[in-house]
């Protein structure tokens, strides 16, 4: 059934000169959807034309609502010759097509040209009119709301979590179309904007579609990603998890109720009580043989089963894709019979959340992660990508045989990402086993047997620290003494995963970012030769990852991973890798072991003490790590208990296996043997160098702390202030001494410099910390390292954060069972829905508007008119707050977190999803590469805040840029840049500021005033 | 190992006031680095002269780019690119918009030309303000100018509409465009001792009393131009000097007043005849464009220099000059006239 959209026309402002003769613009517009367009008169001689068009009405398909974009361009009229193009907006007008997100769009865009950059901007309003879509066998999938959120958004509450859903589309990249050659550069990206744009809309509707089919509503932890294979075509694939999602009635809120074409499909979760109270004995029958002598210090474990597959998988696909190819039918026969029912999706019980409803995750097993390197081909029929779902169903599946071997169920965190160089790319996935509460789960019967594991009694944050798997029949040999907080259980001794930490974790101290850095060179070769030697490259990439994350760690006095993200990076001669993680005490897991030197020659004295220097040195380092992060972990409760648990080691105790030995490889035993103490050898320069690099990376500055998780594990105390900013950095390597030591010098060096750089520039915030640091390595040439850093700085208070740990663990109790209150109420709350329909008034703004109206001129009174859209109160309280009265552009906060301190978000608006070229002639003129990337990004976030403007929302969370190409030929003084950024954008109230809010909704019912006539003005 | 690249990008845009301060004073990158290094920043924060190099390019560059839109501040009001909090945008704007008490001194009442901008150079040298600096404050002169010389209505109601400046830096920028329209001279060496606050000071009476938009506001309301009819009327003055009688009469009106009230009375007395000659001819003779432009070298030539001579104090000549434009009010033909005030010295 089809839908009307509606477009209108408002006005422009700050349009460039495009008449040098008058110095004005004789402007007019271009309204495309599909295959229709409309035009507004020619606005003669101003660079702030008024249109005022009527309303142009579009009757389409919701089945292209969902595809196409709505494309508006903006000209200059030209008598004699062509009209000139102005620029460009792509409005997605997906927010428009759910009932609970955006109404209306209405607001001042920013007018884009790929080759300018912004020039002005054009004040637009669009509506959508969707008729009841009856049909069963649509093709479209109105109505499924997605959010980049990885977690259960703020205002809803899951009902079921379904699981995975996943969808790729390719198609040809029109820069590599033989056309290219004869259009301009602008044509060319102008073609490629618009392709991705709808191949991410299609993509979309597919995804929702099978949402709908698993009768689920909603897709959280919803990540786009982009794949530009060059000659090879163009990839676009998303991941997400399917729930069905019920939307919580706050009184604070007061919107409208779901009221998702879904709802009924809505069910109540047959709530399989896990009755825990009749085992509370607890332990299964393993561990009641176990003596308490139980020697834990004979082996040293990574609870990380990722790479000894890796290796496996990676020759054997290594080789090219022909193989894989003709492997690719019976895979996707495989894959769309499960994608046919609810149940057989659970072949890949993944999950893209990386926190979750309490009493949701049971056990976390350790990191899962899988690797493949393919050659890319001409992808021939766009419409069949079989090859590309093959090679992911491939890595899936081996992904899940990971986790079965730590004995988990599921895999949660799961992300899944590319990197390519010419016409090689690794494929890589990775995760957290884990062992899942069934009830969330809509069978409820997901190997029962798990259920036993399920203790409530126990005391919260430990229990998924406690061991997935059979301890007799271990996947790898771990360590495993009993959990430190409850005793009855066995827990590993380190913990790495690739989500955040859960709210009920009981930390020491506080948390800091890791992260482990390694350049490898690697010869330059052609297509199987090359993918061949990055297939064996990968392998010591990981272990000499893995063994640098463990060292640091050690080193930080630290025993847990959270938010682990191993990226790894392929280049024409090079391969990088970069993995970052949020290490914590935590207080369940024993206490780490430090790190012991040993010298080969012991009979050489000066050498002796040599090392016992440098022993001395790193002991003093862990020392004051512990202080810094105040790790100081109570030891009464051993003494209280008795002390079934051995001593705490001192040392733990590792042989560094050397990598020579390639049968040690191929087995890639990351737990380094069964040797008991973790002794760092320094043989050779190479070892000196890594025990160097440990000691290099310096703290950052007092009043800062940083992680990669969502929370600073240890800080609670947020205040409202954030700054969310993205720093780009390249350096180029000098082509005389690349070796590998020279390499990773450098590599760490940048990341040093760009961490250095940020503490410094954020000072003014102190304390504060850098939350969500996220690094992304490229390597866009030869001699070129690329470092994208995005991240944000929360203040929090100094002096509410000097309490004890105690009250921190406390506290952070109390604010997640307030924070999740709601989702606690669940049972109970299931018809509720219905006290919240009554629709949502919308006279408050318009008094508060209409009284800053007064005394703004005209021309900038339409940027009111958005602010008058009947939705999102809170947005408007907030814009209303900087006294200033003229500054009439509204605030609008971003933030790669889920949530924002101090506030409250009220309402979703819609997912963003925005991908822009920028490109250049001139680079000199404009400022050079730094010039013209500075620029670019502040243009990408002004249209980003733009459009969550336009929706009537009030900030961007979970913000992400997913992709930072950028190609440079100085040369010919020219540069290119694609960026693809997502988010959420919602509307948040402030804490302060919501009884305000609900006071003055009775004043503002009785005070209708009429929208319509804002609008329109 | 070289940065090809390096940049920071803010939600927020970070405004770092001692860096703004530093690109405003016309520094470039590497001298501004070095005065932060050597302001102790990098013991303070523990930070790496590499780190300070890095920022500094980086606030630079943002400065850099929003220049074009201080260039006509309402724009940075409305602009989506550079989100900034509206206090630090009023920041940025005041800043911008400041000029140096040396630098104004060089260019006050001079034509805001090409021919002016040359010489910005020597200005540079004499003053020990950058060349960029100098002319950063020339071009806001100048663009302030061209706004609001041809508009109607108060001078500084349009140059804070326009500019969003404060009151108080509005008003100077009323005082640069009104002697820069008028060229008066200030230069001269006899003038030196003059601060900008005392041409502001007589800009702004001059504007309140000798304008168009004095005479009447409603129409041709004019706060640059000077009203010619009252140029005019000034020659009449010259009565009071040509007149014996009518000056023995004014000189007698003005003595009674301020007998026992004036320090320097006998002086006064004695030299009444030669500073009301001084001043009404300075006036008589406002009507030539040439004289006009001389207006302070006349009043410091004939009327403060004799006073100053004789050591007159302020509070004396503010009597003094209050009766004597008093006094003419109760002469025959003389009623309801303007008056002239001198500068204070």
């Amino acid at each position: 059934m089809p839908g009307k959209l509606k477009v209108k026309i408002v006005a422009g402002r700050h349009l460039p000169v495009m008449d040098r003769a008058s110095d004005l613009t004789d402007a007019f517009v271009e309204v495309k959807f599909g295959n229709t367009t409309f035009k507004t008169d020619v606005y003669l001689k101003s660079l702030n034309p008024q249109w005022n068009s009527e309303w142009f009405k579009f009757e389409v398909d919701d089945e292209d609502l969902q595809d196409e974009p709505l494309q508006i361009t903006v000209l200059d009229h030209d008598t004699y010759s062509a009209n000139d193009a102005i620029g460009k907006v792509y409005i997605d007008i997906d927010p428009l097509l759910y009932s609970e997100a955006a109404t209306v769009i209405s607001g001042w865009f920013p007018i884009y040209d790929t080759i300018h950059g912004i020039r002005g901007e054009i004040n637009v309003v669009v509506k959508v009119d969707l008729f009841n879509d009856l049909n069963r066998f649509r093709q479209s999938s109105c109505g499924v709301k997605f959010f980049c959120t990885t977690s259960i958004p703020k205002c809803y509450r899951a009902v079921i979590i379904h699981g995975f859903v996943e969808e790729l589309v390719v198609n040809e990249d029109p820069e590599y179309q033989w056309i290219d050659r004869i259009r301009t550069p602008r044509a060319s990206n102008e073609a490629r904007q618009r392709l991705i744009s709808l191949m991410s809309g299609e993509l979309q509707r597919k995804i929702g579609l099978k949402v709908l089919e698993m009768r689920g509503n909603a897709v959280v932890g919803y990540l786009q990603c982009f794949d530009l294979e060059g000659e090879s075509g163009l990839v676009v694939r998303a991941i997400g998890t399917a729930c069905t999602l019920d939307k919580l009635s706050s009184p604070a809120a007061l919107l409208p109720a779901c009221n998702s074409p879904s709802k009924e499909m809505k069910e109540i979760p047959f709530n399989e009580d896990p009755n825990p109270n009749t085992h509370s004995s607890g332990p299964s029958t393993p561990l009641k043989n176990q003596t308490y002598s139980f020697s834990p210090s004979k082996s040293y474990s990574r609870q990380s089963s990722s790479s000894d597959t890796d290796l496996s998988l990676t020759p054997k696909t290594g080789m090219g894709s022909g193989s894989a190819g003709k492997e690719g039918g019976p895979f996707k026969a495989l894959l769309r019979q499960q994608t046919q029912s609810a149940l057989e999706q659970r072949e890949f019980p993944f999950f893209t959340l990386t926190a979750f409803p309490p009493g949701f995750l049971v056990h976390v097993g350790g990191v899962v992660s899988a690797r493949s390197v393919k050659l890319l081909d001409r992808i021939h029929n766009p419409d069949e990508p079989e090859t590309r779902d093959a090679w992911w169903a491939e890595i899936r599946q081996e992904i899940k045989s990971h986790a079965k071997a730590l004995g988990c169920h599921a895999v949660v965190g799961y992300s899944e990402s590319t990197s390519i160089c010419e016409e090689v790319c690794i494929l890589s996935a990775s995760g957290t086993a884990a062992v899942l509460n069934p009830r969330f789960l809509q069978d409820g019967t997901v190997e029962g047997c798990l259920e036993q594991r399920l203790e409530e009694n126990l005391p919260a944050g430990c229990g998924f620290c406690h061991i997935p798997y059979d301890e007799l029949n271990m996947p790898f040999p771990a360590h495993l003494t009993y959990c430190y907080n409850c005793r009855k259980q066995k827990v590993p001794d380190v913990l790495f995963t690739t989500i955040d930490l859960p709210i009920d974790a009981t930390v020491i101290g506080k948390g800091c970012l890791i992260q482990a850095r390694l350049c490898r060179l690697k010869k330059k070769a052609q297509a199987e030769a090359n993918a061949t030697a990055i297939s064996n490259l990968l392998p010591f990439m990981e272990y000499e990852v893995h063994t640098q994350l463990m060292n640091k760690l050690k080193l930080k006095g630290m025993n847990a991973l959270f938010g682990l993200r191993i990226q790894i990076t392929v280049g024409e001669n090079m391969l990088m890798g970069l993995a970052s993680a949020t290490g914590v005490y935590l207080a369940a897991l024993p206490t780490p072991g430090g790190i012991q030197i040993a010298g080969k020659t012991p009979n050489d004295g000066s050498y002796e003490q040599h090392i016992s220097h440098m022993q001395k040195k790193i002991n003093d380092t862990i020392a004051k790590n512990k202080e810094l992060y105040e790790i100081n972990p109570p030891d009464t409760s051993e003494e209280i208990i008795g002390s079934p648990i051995p001593e705490p080691r001192q040392r733990s105790r590792l042989l560094r296996s050397q990598s020579e030995s390639s049968d040690e490889v191929t087995e890639l035993d990351l737990s380094h043997g069964k040797k008991d103490a973790f002794v760092l050898e320094i043989d050779d320069t190479d070892a000196m160098e890594d025990v160097h690099s440990l000691l290099t990376d310096v703290p950052p500055p007092s009043g800062f702390y940083s992680c990669n998780t969502e929370i600073m594990p240890g800080i609670n105390n947020w205040t409202s202030e954030i700054q969310m900013f993205t720093s780009v950095r390249v350096i180029r390597l000098s082509s005389l001494n690349l070796t590998n030591q020279a390499l990773n010098k450098n590599f760490n060096d940048l990341c040093e410099n760009l961490l250095k750089s940020l503490y410094f520039k954020l000072r003014s915030m102190i304390p504060c910390c850098l939350c969500h640091v996220n690094f992304t390595v490229s390597l866009p040439e030869d001699e070129l390292i690329q470092v994208t850093v995005t991240a944000v700085a929360i203040t929090f208070d100094k002096n509410q954060a000097l309490q004890t740990t105690k009250t921190h663990v406390e506290k952070s109790l109390q604010r997640a069972s307030t924070d999740n209150e709601e989702l606690l109420q669940f049972p109970l709350e299931l018809c509720s829905d219905s006290l919240s329909s009554h629709p949502f008034p919308p006279a408050k703004e318009h008094l508060e508007s209409a009284s800053s109206n007064s005394g703004i001129p005209a021309a900038q009174r339409a940027v009111t008119v958005e602010k008058a859209s009947p939705m999102g109160e809170g947005n408007f309280r907030n814009r209303a707050t900087p006294p200033c009265a003229s500054s009439t552009v509204g605030v609008v906060k971003m933030t790669p977190l889920s949530f924002i301190p101090g506030a409250k978000i009220t309402k979703y608006l819609g997912i963003i999803n925005m991908f822009f070229i920028r490109e250049t002639t001139s680079l000199r003129e404009e400022g050079g590469v730094s010039g013209f990337l500075h620029a670019f990004i502040a243009e990408v976030f002004a249209m980003v805040r733009a459009h969550v403007a336009a929706l009537g929302g009030n900030a961007v969370v979970s913000y992400i840029m997913k992709q930072c190409v950028f190609m440079e030929n100085p040369n010919k003084n020219q540069a290119q840049c694609l960026i693809n950024v997502s988010g959420d954008a919602v509307v948040f109230v402030r804490e302060s500021e919501l009884e305000v809010v609900s006071t003055q909704q009775p004043t503002a019912n009785c005070q209708p005033s009429c929208t319509g006539g804002e609008v329109t003005t | 190992m070289t940065s090809e690249l390096d940049i920071f990008v803010g939600n927020t845009t970070l405004i770092d006031e001692d860096v703004y301060r530093l690109w405003l004073d016309g520094y470039s990158v590497s001298d501004a680095v070095a005065l932060r290094v050597r302001s102790g920043i990098l013991e303070q924060t523990g930070a790496t002269a590499a780190v300070l190099q890095s920022d500094t390019m980086d606030h630079y560059r943002t400065f850099h780019m929003l220049e074009r839109l201080l260039h006509a501040p309402p724009k940075l009001l409305h602009q989506l690119i550079f989100q900034i909090p509206p206090s630090r945008q009023a920041l940025l704007i005041e800043r911008y918009y400041a000029f140096d008490e040396a630098f104004v001194r060089e260019v006050l009442g001079k034509k805001l030309s090409k021919g002016t901008k040359k010489d910005l150079d020597d200005i540079s040298t004499k003053t020990g303000i950058t060349l960029k600096s100098c002319r950063r404050q020339f071009d806001n002169f100048k663009r302030v100018f061209k706004v609001v010389e041809e508009m109607r209505g108060s001078l500084v109601d349009n140059i804070q509409q326009h500019f969003l400046l404060s009151d108080r830096l509005a008003r100077d920028y009323a005082a640069i465009v009104f002697f820069a329209n008028n060229r008066f001279e200030t230069g001269k060496k006899k003038l030196q001792y003059l601060s900008f606050g005392d041409f502001a000071y007589c800009a702004e009476l001059m504007i309140q009393n000798w304008t168009l938009g004095a005479v009447d506001s409603q129409v041709d309301d004019m706060d640059v131009d000077l009203d010619k009819e009252f140029l005019q009327d000034l020659k009449e003055l010259k009565m009071l000097v040509a007149d014996k009688d009518l000056l023995d009469l004014h000189k007698s009106l003005v003595c009674t007043a301020l007998r026992g009230k004036l320090g320097v009375f006998s002086e006064m007395e004695a030299n009444f005849k030669n500073l009301s000659r001084g001043l009404v001819n300075v006036a008589a003779k406002l009507t030539h464009n040439k004289d006009v432009r001389d207006l302070f070298v006349d009043l410091v030539e004939k009327f403060v220099e004799p006073c100053r001579s004789d050591h007159w104090p302020l509070s004396d000549v503010r009597l003094f000059l209050n009766q004597y434009s008093a006094s003419v009010h109760s002469l025959d033909g003389f009623r309801g006239g303007s008056l002239s005030v001198g500068p204070p010295s």
